[in-house]
């Protein structure tokens, strides 16, 4: 077993890394070594501090204690730049690019081509990007703008940064996120190919599929410490996911079979457009009945934020019509739709749901503060404010220490709680959740989703739109997906496939599939 | 126990910044060969040794309180009204004007109907830009920079145009039944200018302080202020409070300015620049950091260093604007607050790490 | 007067007036597009026209014609040093960058005061200047016939500099290395840092611009038009080349526009008196003018602002 001296075999390895804020440890003498050609997978959920670790590694982040190798020699990494220099490259989860450069511009930030008195080379640079995204058959279009560009094209813009940056180590930090299975696929097979030509990849998910499918060994990595490191050849999914969260998991939800009711939603031939005046939303139809999920599936920016905002009073429809409860609820403020009985679990809790600098109080009557008992005509009712807020909390396990303590400063997973304690506590007939688990642990997913069915089995419609495919598909009694703004097919749960799900999101039809409603 | 650390550094950060920036007063007096000891002896003595002085201070701050508390709540909405100056102006005009225009009619109605038309004047000025920034997004900060000098160069021409009758400078006093100032203020103070805009001013406190924690209009309008987002998805309607609010913060800089017209000076005349009232006013504020009550502390102070200052320059030679620049470096150091909260952060961890060395024994510590 | 005449002291009153805004504006561009807010440029045109006229009363002697030039250059040191109060506030002590920037408006009339009564025995206000930016002709170019006499005769210099100072910084932002970097850290901050760009860097350099530039265009308001420095030598110019850079969409070609047009109706205040028809009006409308002519093309053409995406934030690097 001790035969770590011979440590020039590895690309990078790390020893005993720790990363301490004030008191807090992110990190807990982390200890990884990761071969040339190798895809070696980092595991472990939100806030289990994988980020931190990768943040060391590609020099935005001092380590505390421990020492990193690179190629068997041990370095110091003070800068981003540091870590280039040494080869060591990373594709953020969040995207790290200028929104108004153009695709050149941002790969060539940094370490610019430049003839005399630094006036920019964009024809060098060209060049040899060319001669990359040939090699790699990564297809990019160089002059567009990002914010012009697609998600996918966004990504390959990452990798070959990184690769223009000579990078023999590259790090992928949730790489998978806003794709779609097919893209998955593809960028699965540029992982392959990339450890092929002897770059040392390191991969950090959450979804076992993938790693199952690419990488080759797995850490496994828990509250900031290393749980284990694995063989993937000879560990199954479930040992994976009960390493990572320490305990048995139960990734199937149980839906009883509910009586569908009446229609609560119904939305016919909706437009919507946005503040350029592109259409985002277009001959829109969907029903939802009380009793019934339905899952709206499709890749990030297809008209799922504006459809949304349309459908609460966020945002002018431009035509079209929205029932709810048969009452044409199209264009109303958001007041209205929120009193005729609609909740609202916005996209971005901390943007939309919540008001970070509030207490909990507050933000607990956001929705209610204008009406009895809460206040009277200009004067609020602080104390039924306080007694409605302690009761939603503790029945939604919700964790605060104080109700005077401000939003901003409970965990992620209590904040999105909060929103929901509100949300459902009014008792709306049609819920409308949007990623109502992303970025949270397995424990407060398992029980958001536990909320939801609940909500389901009181007789309640549920529109939920989520960008995570598994999501919907494990709460959705109908799934409709939704591509460049209109519903391209939808059909019950149990008739869709994920990969025909996927066709679906990229915009192909389904032929010979007549469980399957089209919308045209 | 959090809280109550919030809570001290509410007001450890004003007085660290009141220090500093007197420090920094103190070094340029230094380094101009004065002496700032004497001259901040002369300072407070100059405010506060006779009743003439510190009536001055409490009229000094009246009309602060009163754009201060104009700033906060503008500030509260997440609107950053530079545009007081303006509005005060506006305010003093229209206050005067109306006094002038109905010299027969009673006090009782003549007095508070001054004051009213000051307080409108005010906020249909600010209503400009809080009409612009909620129909059209433009920002607040252009609009009401321009609506200042818009102000004092209209107002000007009114007061020369329109109000005096030979393109004189300025106009004659308001009449008597208008005026803040009374003969009984006059006996009190030693022949000051204290009038009795003081009681509106701290009447204005506790409205406001009101309105902001107990109405529903104040959850809107701080709602709409930290996030403007989230108060539209809780169904409030953005427009209305950034009007509201940008409405009210115009006519408490007008009711400042009425201030000014009905008691200070009684009249008005042609400016040549804005009006000091404005900008202290936002001063006044952030280093109060938009509390209602701190606002009075804070005022006062503002009105002990303008009062004072004066008597530095004929106790000595040093120039009086000594005092703007401590008050610039007082913001300055509010404003840099992270930087000292940093600090004070550092000195407590350095003092118990050094306590902790010292029980266990262990050097090589820094 | 004749049209030739009114023609050419319009086009040379408005590049007088235009100037100071010129240069101003273009700095406040570099300052934002590396992410910094400026409104302090009011406060650093103050101090550079403070610094240029005491440096022109004292040296006059020593450097005759030479006076006014070095002089701005004077103004642009001090007003960069100034800017340096702004820069430290705004990038490393996290001060929000419009109580920051009113600092500088509230510090640089009280210092320029204090520093006149100390200088000059207690006076409000300096002397006047023996050696103006005066206006001359242009060599070559104002033998052009009419052109010639419109644009180049008689004219303001500074302003032909001030055009072409906007050209290169236009150049500058968009075709090199440091304009590439300085703009992305003014849009996107965190990106920039993750290529190991240093954020604070650039964002020193854009303020530090801003601050040689509006203490130039201080140093030419009172080199050239009030031709001494008191409390009000510098009443809202700094505040128009803040609109004119918004004007102009943060584009110091379009900022350098949108201040020869707020120069036109400046100058229209001075030789309206002169034109007929519009002698008519009375005075203080063209003195209003530029402020609400502003505020309606702020709300007509531009909107909604397009500054750069992380304008007005404070990036902090992690540890």
């Amino acid at each position: 077993m001790k035969q770590e001296q011979t440590n020039h075999n590895y690309a990078i390895e790390m020893k005993n890394l720790t990363k301490k804020f004030g008191n807090f440890v992110a990190n807990d003498r982390i200890s990884m070594k990761i071969k040339s050609g190798e895809i070696h997978g980092l595991l472990g959920e939100n806030g289990a501090g994988k980020t931190t670790l990768m943040n060391m590694l590609s020099g935005i982040l001092k380590p505390s204690s421990g020492q990193i190798l690179v190629n068997g020699k041990e370095v110091h990494l003070n800068s981003a730049k540091d870590a280039t220099n040494l080869g060591i490259g990373m594709v953020h989860q969040h995207f790290m690019l200028v929104q108004n450069f153009t695709v050149l511009e941002n790969i060539m930030l940094g370490i610019e081509n430049t003839s005399f008195f630094g006036i920019l080379n964009r024809q060098e640079a060209k060049q040899k990007v060319v001669n990359l995204s040939k090699k790699y058959g990564l297809k990019l279009d160089l002059n567009a703008k990002i914010e012009d560009v697609s998600v996918g094209m966004q990504q390959r813009v990452e990798i070959i940064k990184v690769l223009y940056r000579n990078a023999d180590i590259l790090i992928f930090d949730e790489p998978t996120a806003v794709l779609t299975p097919q893209e998955v696929d593809e960028l699965l097979e540029t992982l392959k190919l990339l450890a092929s030509e002897g770059k040392a990849i390191i991969l950090i998910s959450h979804k076992l599929k993938e790693l199952k499918a690419v990488a080759n060994k797995t850490t496994i990595i828990r509250r900031g410490k290393v749980i284990n490191t694995v063989d993937m050849a000879n560990t199954s999914p479930e040992v994976l996911a009960e390493m990572m969260v320490g305990r048995k998991i139960n990734f199937q939800r149980e839906r009883k079979s509910v009586k569908t009711g009446k229609e609560v939603l119904k939305i016919t031939n909706l437009k919507v457009i946005n503040e350029q005046k592109i259409v985002k939303v277009h001959d829109f139809n969907l029903t939802i009945h009380a009793g019934e999920i339905v899952g709206l599936a499709g890749i990030d920016g297809n008209g799922q934020s504006e459809l949304v905002k349309s459908l609460t009073g966020l945002k002018p429809i431009e035509s079209g019509k929205v029932l709810i409860n048969d009452k044409d609820l199209t264009g109303a403020s958001p007041r209205k739709i929120t009193h005729n009985g609609v909740g609202h679990i916005p996209e971005d809790r901390q943007r939309f749901g919540l008001i970070l600098q509030m207490n909990l109080v507050e933000n607990a009557s956001l929705q209610v503060y204008n009406q009895p008992p809460y206040s009277h005509g200009l004067f609020l009712e602080p104390k039924a404010m306080v007694k409605m807020t302690k009761e939603i909390l503790s029945d939604y396990d919700v964790r605060y220490s104080d109700l005077s303590e401000n939003v901003g400063a409970l965990s992620g997973g209590n904040q999105q709680k909060l929103i929901i304690a509100r949300e459902l506590s009014r008792n709306p007939s049609l819920l409308i959740a949007v990623n109502p688990t992303r970025g949270l642990d397995v424990g407060a997913v398992e029980f958001i989703h536990s909320q939801i069915l609940k909500a389901r089995e009181m007789g309640n419609a549920i529109l939920l739109i989520s960008y995570e495919l598994e999501e919907v598909q494990q709460l959705s009694d109908r799934i409709a997906v939704i591509h460049e703004g209109t519903i391209v097919g939808q059909a019950k749960n149990e008739d869709l496939t994920e990969s025909e799900i996927g066709l679906l999101m990229a915009g192909e039809k389904l032929e010979n599939k007549e469980e399957i409603i089209h919308a045209h | 126990m959090r809280i109550k650390k919030v809570r001290l550094g509410g007001i450890s950060v004003p007085l660290i910044s009141i220090f500093l920036g007197l420090v920094v007063g103190a070094i340029i007096m230094l380094l101009s060969g004065f002496n700032p000891l004497i001259n901040y002896l002369n300072l407070f003595s100059g405010a506060l040794g006779t009743p003439n002085a510190i009536g001055e201070v409490f009229r000094s701050a009246t009309p602060l309180i009163l754009t201060a508390l104009g700033f906060s709540i503008a500030n509260s909405a997440g609107f950053f009204n530079v545009g007081l100056s303006g509005q005060a102006l506006a305010g003093w005009l229209a206050s005067v004007w109306f006094a002038l225009s109905f010299p027969h009619l009673p006090g009782f109605i003549l007095l508070p109907g001054s004051i009213i038309m000051g307080a409108l004047a005010g906020a249909f000025w600010s209503g400009i830009a809080g009409f612009l920034r909620a129909y059209f997004g433009t920002s607040e900060v252009i609009t009401t920079i321009m609506l200042n000098y818009i102000s004092l160069y209209g107002t000007n021409a009114i007061v020369k145009g329109v109000l005096t009758s030979s393109d004189a400078d300025s106009t004659p006093l308001v009449p008597i039944q208008a005026r803040l100032r009374t003969p009984f203020l006059e006996k009190l103070t030693g022949n000051s200018t204290f009038h009795w805009g003081i009681v509106i001013s701290l009447f204005m406190v506790f409205v406001i302080w009101w309105l902001m924690k107990k109405t529903t209009l104040g959850f809107e309008i701080r709602s709409v202020g930290m996030n403007e987002d989230a108060a539209r998805y809780a169904g409030m309607s953005t427009k209305k409070t950034i009007i509201s609010a940008m409405l009210l913060s115009g006519a408490l800089a007008g009711l400042g300015g009425a201030m000014e017209g009905l008691g200070n000076f009684q009249n008005i005349f042609v400016n040549t620049s804005l009006p000091d009232i404005g900008f202290d006013g936002m001063s006044v504020s952030l280093l109060a950091t938009g509390n209602p009550i701190g606002i009075i502390f804070s005022a006062l102070l503002f009105g002990i260093l303008k009062i004072g200052g004066l008597n530095i320059s004929i106790s000595s030679n040093t120039p009086s604007e000594i005092v703007n620049i401590v008050i610039a470096s007082v913001i300055f150091f509010v404003g840099a607050n992270y930087i000292i909260q940093y600090l004070i952060s550092k000195i407590k961890t350095n003092h118990n790490s050094s306590k902790l060395i010292s029980n266990s024994i262990k050097g090589g510590h820094k | 007067m004749d049209l030739m005449t009114i023609l050419s002291t319009v086009v040379s009153t408005t590049l007088i007036y235009s100037a100071p805004l010129i240069f101003t504006s273009i700095g406040g561009s570099f300052s934002e597009h590396s992410g910094i807010v400026n409104v302090g440029l009011e406060g650093i045109m103050v101090i550079g026209a403070f610094s240029s006229i005491v440096f022109s009363l004292f040296m006059s002697k020593t450097f005759g014609w030479m006076t006014p030039w070095i002089g701005l250059f004077v103004g642009g040191i001090i007003g960069t040093l100034f800017s340096l109060i702004h820069a430290v506030a705004t990038i490393n002590w996290r001060t929000d960058h419009i109580i920051s920037g009113t600092v500088l408006n509230l510090m640089a009339p009280a210092l320029g005061i204090y520093l006149t009564k100390l200088i000059f025995d207690g006076k409000g206000q300096t002397g006047f200047i023996s050696q103006p930016l005066a206006s001359s002709k242009i060599p070559v170019l104002s033998k052009i016939p009419i052109i010639g006499k419109i644009f180049f005769e008689n004219t303001s210099i500074v302003a032909y500099i001030g055009i072409l100072v906007s050209i290169f910084s236009w150049w500058l932002l968009k075709y090199t290395r440091f304009g590439l970097r300085l703009r992305s850290a003014g849009e996107h901050p965190e990106a920039a840092d993750s290529v190991g760009i240093s954020v604070y860097f650039y964002r020193y350099c854009g303020v530090l611009i801003s601050g040689f530039l509006g203490g130039i265009g201080g140093a030419i308001m009172a080199e050239s038009i009030t031709l001494n420095f008191s409390g009000t030598t510098i009443a809202g110019q700094g505040f128009m080349s803040l609109a004119a850079m918004i004007f102009g969409k943060w584009n110091p070609i379009g900022a350098m526009g949108a201040a020869a047009f707020f120069g036109f109706a400046q100058s229209l205040a001075i030789i309206g008196k002169y034109i007929p028809i519009i002698d008519k009006i009375p005075n203080y409308w063209f003195t209003i003018a530029p402020y609400l002519i502003t505020i309606i093309v702020l709300v007509a053409f531009v909107g909604k602002s397009q500054a750069p995406a992380a304008d007005g934030s404070t990036f902090i690097k992690s540890k």
